[in-house]
């Protein structure tokens, strides 16, 4: 039997958690599910939809909001009782963090953004290093294998079916609600379009040469009803907030338009960029990697191309 | 204020990888090394803590002899000291990265009162070295934290969810996992790298433990390259990025 951890917002399920079900009931016909807070409960339906035969809702008056060490806590004492051949969780942060508390707890090993998965002694699993441009093939040394599910190496397949719901209390002690969740903010950023939003998303690298330069690509940006978006060299040298940083430290986006001006692409920019329909390049090195990722591609210095392209804009919207 | 940063030598790699004949590692040769986004912002708030508070900040990795580098180049920017634990060379698991990092914290005469982590190795992004570290030191610990505070003994952090932020709070001794915009890194200055060379930097050996995370080969993505259309060179070319924009439904 398989126990997947499906993570929830106040009631509302991570898609990714699908996602892991799905992982799992390809490799055993017994899945199980635990959400954590009674909240949990109201993905009963979903989990049962995609496979789980038992949603386990673990429960405690403590347990108001996210709390990942209570969260290793509560599925310490599950695995205890039921003992499944493996746990899963989506490999998210939420999903890596809460299950490394379960590894901790119990000495185990963990294995982290896997992308296949084979159960057996040992287990078998190959897993994504540097933002998924590398894999590693493994074995993990442990009855109880323990693993996240790589997001996009599998898709939700919902099969009908309906979990039974079992409630349990949770035995907490005192570490494990040592942090304490104050409550939530609206993002500090301020109005316009959100990067993950965004259909058009200009986007401005080293190349651009200064925080001044950006004045044309948001300018851009606003014609196309799009916004700004940046590399790391970029927010590492103060020139843009990091909220515009795109890449595998920054934001993922997946805009209709990304327009990379002067960036090189480094496979951590493009890991936050690459799902973008389509990608235009406007870079002075016919060489530079992030061509290789693009549709098209015009080269040239991005401080003449820009505003002709912006003129041209304006010009065809007549 | 006693900070400790733990943080980790990596490859700086670029477009594409290279792997060693055994496919065991990244071939680095012709690449340079540093440390992980995350664990740069780490020192940063470190030295930033003990600028204001006062205090000692110490770097502890475990790595092969020559991640001295990155620790001289963190050195640099303002820690006070470093730790290396010593290995052969080859990557350890993550039980055994963490139970080597523990063992080293607590032969420690000081008791940081803050121990930060990046909140994941660029290398092999285990996501789970600081939670072993919380739990065999049974400390609390706040992941993924993109801002924080520190006063009257309390970590204050806030970390981002979807559009919103997460505000939370643990008492020190504390442990806190940092991402990327938490801070801006500085550079070193050029009286920083000269007493970098000068600063207490302990050596110590590591002994290895049997992998329960064994890492057998390593194997490059297949790229998805497709291969721009290049639409022509300069000004001239945006008549026909148009018809690009026209087609795929940007402009009308
Ligand atoms: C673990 C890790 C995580 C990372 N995460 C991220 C991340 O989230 N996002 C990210 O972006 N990076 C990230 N990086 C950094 C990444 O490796 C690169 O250093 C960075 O993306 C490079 O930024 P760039 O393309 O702007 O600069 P460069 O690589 O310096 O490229 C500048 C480009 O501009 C072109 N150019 C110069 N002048 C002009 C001009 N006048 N007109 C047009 N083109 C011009 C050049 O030909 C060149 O291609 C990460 C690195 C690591 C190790
Ligand atoms: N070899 C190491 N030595 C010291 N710290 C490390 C080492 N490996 C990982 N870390 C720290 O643990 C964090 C999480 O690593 P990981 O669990 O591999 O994703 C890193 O960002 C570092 O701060």
């Amino acid at each position: 039997m398989i126990l997947v951890l499906v993570d929830h917002d106040r009631g509302v399920i991570d898609p990714l958690s699908l996602r892991a079900l799905t992982a799992a009931r390809k490799l055993s016909g017994d899945v199980q599910a635990i959400v954590i807070g009674k909240d949990g409960a109201k993905v009963a339906q979903e989990v049962g939809e995609y496979g789980a035969k038992v949603l386990h809702v673990a429960t405690n008056a403590q347990l108001t909001d996210y709390t990942p060490m209570a969260s290793g806590r509560a599925l310490l004492q599950l695995v205890q009782e039921i003992k499944p051949e493996a746990v899963l969780a989506a490999g998210s942060p939420r999903g890596n963090e809460q299950l490394a508390h379960l590894a901790a707890f119990m000495d185990l090993p963990m294995a982290a953004e896997c992308s296949s998965i084979k159960i057996g002694n040992p287990h078998q699993v190959t897993r994504a290093r540097w933002a998924a441009n590398l894999y590693e093939e493994a074995l993990v040394h442990a009855d109880l294998l323990i693993a996240t599910v790589l997001a996009f190496s599998v898709e939700a397949e919902a099969v009908g079916g309906s979990a039974e719901v079992k409630e349990f209390e949770v035995k907490l002690e005192p570490a494990d609600t040592m942090v304490k969740v104050l409550g939530r903010a609206g993002e500090s950023k301020g109005g316009g379009v959100s990067l993950t939003d965004a259909k058009v998303i200009v986007s401005g690298g080293r190349g651009v040469g200064g925080p001044e330069g950006f004045g044309i690509l948001e300018e851009l940006a606003g014609l196309l009803e799009g916004t700004v978006g940046c590399s790391r060299v970029v927010t590492s040298s103060g020139w843009r907030p990091h909220a515009e940083q795109v890449g595998q430290t920054g934001t993922k986006v997946a805009p209709d338009l990304y327009l990379a001006c002067g960036i090189s692409g480094a496979m951590q920019h493009i890991a936050g960029c690459k799902n973008s329909k389509t990608i235009v390049v406007i870079n002075t090195d016919p060489e530079a990697p992030i061509l290789g990722y693009a549709d098209y591609a015009i080269i040239g210095d991005l401080h003449k191309v820009i505003p002709a392209l912006t003129a041209a804009v304006k010009a065809a919207r007549g | 204020m006693d900070v400790l940063v733990c943080l980790k030598r990596v490859p700086i790699a670029g477009g594409t990888f290279l792997l060693t004949p055994d496919n065991r590692n990244i071939e680095t040769k012709h690449l340079g090394f540093g440390v992980s986004p995350h664990e740069e912002n780490a020192v940063e708030a470190g030295v930033q803590l003990v600028e204001q508070m006062g205090g000692s900040l110490t770097l502890l990795t475990l790595g092969p002899t020559d991640s001295e580098e990155q620790l001289r180049a963190q050195l640099a920017i303002g820690a006070s000291r470093a730790i290396l634990l010593e290995t052969d060379g080859e990557d350890w698991d993550p039980q055994a990265t963490a139970a080597a990092l523990v063992d080293a914290i607590n032969a420690e005469e000081t008791k940081f009162d803050l121990i930060l982590f990046g909140a994941e190795s660029a290398d092999s992004a285990g996501y789970q070295i600081h939670v072993r570290v919380a739990h065999a030191l049974n400390r609390p610990i706040i992941t993924n934290v993109k801002a924080m505070t520190i006063a009257d003994g309390i970590a204050k952090c806030e970390r981002v969810v979807g559009s919103e932020r997460e505000l939370y709070e643990a008492p020190l001794p504390a442990i806190v996992t940092v991402r990327d915009g938490l801070n801006i890194p500085r550079y070193p200055s050029v009286p920083g790298r000269i007493q970098s060379r000068k600063k207490p930097l302990d050596i110590k050996k590591a002994e290895p433990r049997v992998p329960k995370l064994e890492k057998l080969q390593l194997t490059v993505a297949p790229s998805n390259s497709k291969g721009a259309e290049i639409l022509g060179e300069g000004e001239a070319a945006v008549p026909a990025l148009i018809e690009v924009l026209k087609k795929i439904g940007i402009l009308a």
